[in-house]
């Protein structure tokens, strides 16, 4: 009982060719979309690599590429095939290439699948190393003498400015961490002393953000020194000043942009991969119409297109069986010359 | 006496052809860059429309936005005239419509050359208009509670972070403004009466800059008050500081983007050169009727003052038929004129 059916007549079995031909050559097209999707992802990746921890996530950008670049191969070389296959002689050539062809595809296209869903899967883990990318560049603001470090100060300034963001998860950071370096505070001075010495770590700790924090909306000045303190400005209220400061951590601002640019891709890549499964199943129809031609002899006369021979069970269990007799040539009980009948 | 005559030999006029239809499409492609750079000047130009004094502008991206239309439709069908005009009984069909077109190329280089010169005067307008613009965008950067001026704040904010600017000639420019609001000066402390009182027209000035003039490349965090006093912050000296806040004036930095924009522009005219040369020695090919000999091109079969007279005595001719008869059939006349002159040439 075959899985999927169709008869297909000689003009039907050329239309068909015609049409993967011209399927295969726009899923080529399809494979250097992936591509250049995988490419733009690295590279928006790389340019915050300095706010994240790790860099384990660009495995999937990876899997986009390399995946980009074997749909190519693979198309190029099926819309050959499919070219070729409208004459019964030339067909006889890819034979016993097509088979494993399809085979390879199939796995092909379950690849692509696994790609799409990467994207979708990868946003705990971005939070996790945003989280600890982040607060070691609050902690490492003030280290523009280091090197290795000098720059973290101006990819954090530009991150706030551009993302309009403040802080890990808000302006509130900026209090736990010394974002001033020591070579700018006057030690002489009694109030720095006393900072100083009011924590345990040593840390010159004031509730104060850098200006890159500041809002553009704000119909004030920007209030970036003694935030929290109500009486040290003219008619400002800390409570209810809301305008004053960017309130979104930068982390959530981050997040959401490589969520929503992961969505986007991750979507296209699914489409990408319904287009190959078509592609897919056009050519395994042409495969069996074409081998039962050769079957019946008679390149004019129809024949049957099937995807499975027989129905699911029984393929599955013929499989398992290969697979198993594969495994019983290299079982020492058969072997005849161990335990050798006298 | 012709001007810039050329020889031109069967194969050299074949390869002149293939090479001007190479280079009409280009010109296609250039009149698409020219069409999309004129949009894009006009929405920038839009974009900071706030920061511009009532000046009118916007002619130059609009004539850019014809002229890049223009183009593609010029050169799409020179492409088509010059495919055919490798084959010489090809281009008896296009002949006719080979005067009026080449006239109409004419014109529309001399339009594009018109552009390129408009692009450059432009520059002494923009300067004014922005000098003027960001005067008053500065001078209004405190009333955000005035309708019609409430976002001057954000947009001179915006422009000096992404510019990487401050002020109109430099960070200066803040110190003679007020840019702090009265709604967030507390009068009744003694501090601030003073400096209210001390100039002329009772604005609270003071050495400080707003926080978007602040360099994001300083080591340390940005000093935006009490500039010019050295002795209020720990080792800081403002004569030598130049990484604190950004040292270009907005004015400058505006005016160099939009000069880089114009730049982008001014490539076409070499392209639409070319043309000339093949359509002339074609039609010579016609005139002395061998097709496999050597042929002269020019860009004028006589001298520009010939060429002006004759000119002018087929514009003289076609205003008295104005004058006596319908302009059309005038038109026509001229046509079939200018068609029998080259037939019997040919013949």
């Amino acid at each position: 009982m075959a899985v999927g059916k169709v008869t297909f007549t000689k003009a039907e079995r050329e239309k068909l060719a015609q049409l993967l031909w011209l399927l295969n050559w726009i899923s080529v097209l399809t494979g250097v979309i992936l591509f250049s999707l995988g490419l733009f992802l690295r590279v928006e990746i790389q340019k915050r690599q300095e706010v994240m921890s790790d860099q384990e996530i660009l495995y999937v950008p990876h899997m986009l590429i390399t995946t980009g670049l074997v749909a190519c191969c693979i198309n190029f070389l099926g819309g050959k095939i499919c070219y070729e296959c409208t004459d019964t002689s030339k067909f006889l050539r890819w034979k016993l290439v097509l088979l494993p062809y399809i085979v390879c595809t199939f796995f092909f296209t379950f690849c692509v699948l696994v790609g799409a869903l990467m994207c979708y899967s990868i946003r705990n883990q971005l939070e996790e190393s945003l989280f600890l990318g982040l607060r070691n560049a609050m902690r490492y603001y003030k280290d523009t003498d280091t090197p290795g470090r000098c720059f973290l100060k101006r990819t954090v300034d530009l991150l706030q400015m551009q993302f309009q963001c403040c802080g890990n998860a808000g302006y509130r950071d900026w209090f736990h961490v010394q974002w001033i370096s020591n070579r700018y505070l006057d030690m002489t001075s009694s109030d720095v002393r006393d900072r100083l010495r009011s924590n345990v770590e040593g840390k010159y700790l004031m509730d104060g953000v850098p200006f890159s924090c500041c809002s553009t909306l704000s119909p004030r000045p920007c209030i970036q020194q003694q935030v929290t303190n109500n009486s040290a400005h003219y008619n400002y209220r800390h409570q209810t000043e809301q305008l004053n400061l960017w309130r979104r951590g930068c982390r959530q601002a981050l997040l959401d942009h490589y969520t929503s640019i992961m969505r986007s891709i991750g979507l296209i890549v699914l489409l990408i991969w319904l287009f190959e499964l078509l592609v897919l199943t056009g050519v395994r129809y042409l495969q069996t119409a074409m081998e039962n031609v050769l079957r019946l002899g008679n390149p004019d006369c129809e024949s049957d297109g099937w995807i499975l021979e027989n129905s699911l069970a029984e393929t599955a269990r013929s499989n398992f069986n290969i697979i198993k007799n594969l495994g019983k040539c290299y079982q020492v009980d058969d072997d005849p010359n161990i335990n050798p009948v006298s | 006496m012709a001007v810039l005559r050329v020889k031109f030999t069967k194969d050299k006029r074949d390869k002149l052809a293939q090479v001007l239809w190479i280079l009409n499409w280009i010109s296609v492609v250039t009149g698409a860059i020219l069409f999309s750079l004129g949009i894009f000047l006009k929405v920038e130009i839009n974009k900071r429309w706030e920061l511009m004094a009532e000046k009118d502008i916007q002619y130059v991206p609009n004539m850019l936005i014809a002229v890049g239309l223009l183009a593609c439709g010029i050169n799409f069908l020179g492409g088509k005239i010059c495919y055919d005009c490798v084959d010489t009984t090809k281009f008896l069909r296009w002949k006719l419509i080979m005067l009026p077109y080449i006239i109409c190329t004419f014109f529309f280089t001399f339009c594009v050359l018109v552009g390129a010169l408009m692009c450059y005067g432009m520059q002494s307008e923009l300067e004014d208009a922005l000098t003027m613009g960001l005067s008053e965008a500065m001078r209004f950067y405190k009333d955000t509670d005035t309708p019609g001026r409430c976002f001057l704040k954000r947009s001179m904010d915006m422009l000096q972070i992404e510019f990487k600017c401050c002020g109109n000639t430099g960070f200066r420019d803040w110190f003679q403004i007020q840019w702090i609001s009265s709604r967030y000066l507390d009068t009744s402390q003694k501090e601030v009466v003073d400096r209210l009182r001390s100039n002329v027209e009772g604005k609270y000035l003071m050495d400080g800059v707003p926080f978007s003039c602040c360099n994001s490349n300083s080591p340390r965090p940005c000093i935006q008050w009490q500039i010019t006093n050295s002795s209020a912050h720990f080792n800081y000296d403002y004569q030598t500081e130049e990484l604190n806040l950004w040292m270009k004036g907005c004015r400058q930095a505006l005016l160099d983007y939009y000069n880089h924009i114009m730049r982008s522009i001014g490539l076409t005219l070499s392209v639409l050169t070319g043309v000339r040369y093949l359509q002339t020695s074609l039609e010579n090919v016609l005139r002395q009727g061998d097709p496999n000999c050597e042929s002269d091109g020019w860009l004028l079969e006589n001298s520009f003052v010939e060429t002006a007279r004759s000119n002018l005595n087929i514009i003289k001719n076609l205003g008295k038929c104005v004058l006596e008869e319908q302009f059309a059939v005038c038109a026509f006349m001229d046509l079939c004129l200018h068609t029998v002159c080259l037939v019997n040439n040919l013949n």
